[in-house]
């Protein structure tokens, strides 16, 4: 149950945008330019979602992991053994260019603490072709993202279960990105009146 | 040295939100919201959240910053202090204290949040809508000292820095300003 009265049809952190629509207008503004806009960012789409995957796979957020691994399958093209590698946390065996891996691992540093990252990793990224403002991205994503599940999971929001809804979720907001408004889920929570 | 070439003139966050705007503007907004809006919070309190957060996160450069700005807002220089190394005798009400203890779970991880931290803080008097601006405002700086530590910004070392800098965030707030930065 979550820990503050949230609007029960909505899950994870939609129930939060309705709850706080003021709050909510920042924060998707902010996801709108970061990882959904293709020309924001030399990283595409996809690749911006798997970090965003990855980093709320490391911090055990269910709720984001399931969603940006849906949003990152529909920027794929539909590849979903990408994103299971991703999501189970096995970035070397995911079929993804040594830049990718390389950023996926400063990502995996940033979710720990910022002062995780060594100028190594800066190095090796760099080496697989990442430019500055690649590296800044990533850094940012992977930040972004550890706010994202604070913000889900401090507030004990509603996790479905159903792996349905996370597909639905990631298929609207692959495809219309993160401005619209996200629709009602059944929740088996809810008592029939 | 910073990772990525940024302005040397601005340190710590001040560089990055100048790297990129269009991520900056947002983030900015939001900052905005969280610790200048309409609140129940007062603004000394909710600086006092960011820098409790940072200190657990061991962000130099925010929790400089915002003890230096809950400092100015309390009109007080020993509150922030406390608040960092002896939370339990913070010189802060009860509801403050049950507050900041969820800050610090949310800054480790989100799902440390206890129901017994919740209750305790709604019996000090926290309102829903306190519980949420906390947590939210504790995930907003877990953004924003991995964002300047991940890529090793420039800490000033020189306290007075920080008081300049936090006489800014109280006059100016958090939108972007026009000669913004000149006093730094």
């Amino acid at each position: 149950m979550p820990h503050i009265d949230l609007p029960s049809e909505y899950p994870g952190i939609r129930s939060l945008f309705i709850y706080s629509p003021v709050t909510a207008k920042p924060l998707n503004d902010l996801v709108q330019t970061l990882m959904h806009d293709p020309g924001t960012s030399t990283l595409t789409p996809g690749e911006r979602e798997l970090i965003a995957a990855y980093t709320s796979s490391l911090n055990e957020c269910k709720y984001c992991a399931s969603t940006h691994g849906a949003i990152a399958k529909y920027q794929l093209n539909g590849n979903a053994d990408i994103v299971q590698d991703i999501l189970k946390k096995d970035i070397n065996k995911a079929e993804v260019s040594d830049k990718l891996k390389a950023l996926l691992h400063i990502a995996g540093k940033v979710q720990d603490s910022g002062k995780s990252v060594s100028s190594d990793d800066i190095s090796k990224a760099k080496e697989q072709g990442a430019t500055d403002r690649e590296i800044h991205d990533t850094v940012l994503i992977a930040a972004a993202f550890c706010m994202f599940n604070r913000y889900v999971d401090g507030l004990a929001t509603w996790t479905p279960d159903d792996a349905a809804v996370y597909d639905a979720i990631g298929e609207q907001r692959a495809r219309e990105g993160y401005l619209t408004k996200p629709f009602v889920v059944k929740n088996p929570a809810n008592k029939t009146v | 040295m910073p990772y990525i070439p940024l302005k040397e003139n601005l340190s710590g966050i001040t560089g990055l939100l100048d790297y990129r705007k269009d991520t900056a503007l947002p983030i900015r907004e939001l900052t905005q919201i969280l610790l200048r809006g309409e609140s129940t919070l007062t603004e000394g309190e909710r600086e006092l959240i960011a820098a409790v957060v940072s200190y657990g996160n061991e962000c130099a450069f925010c929790t400089a910053a915002h003890s230096a700005a809950a400092d100015l807002l309390l009109d007080n220089n020993t509150i922030a202090e406390k608040a960092k190394f002896e939370p339990d005798k913070a010189p802060v009400t009860g509801k403050m204290k049950a507050l900041l203890t969820i800050a610090r779970a949310v800054q480790k991880n989100g799902k440390l949040v206890t129901p017994v931290m919740i209750d305790e803080a709604k019996a000090q008097g926290a309102t829903d809508m306190e519980l949420h601006d906390t947590v939210l405002i504790a995930a907003l700086f877990s953004l924003y000292n991995r964002y300047v530590d991940g890529l090793a910004s420039v800490t000033p070392s020189d306290p007075a820095f920080y008081n300049r800098l936090a006489a800014i965030l109280k006059d100016k707030g958090y939108m972007p300003s026009e000669n913004r930065y000149a006093d730094l």
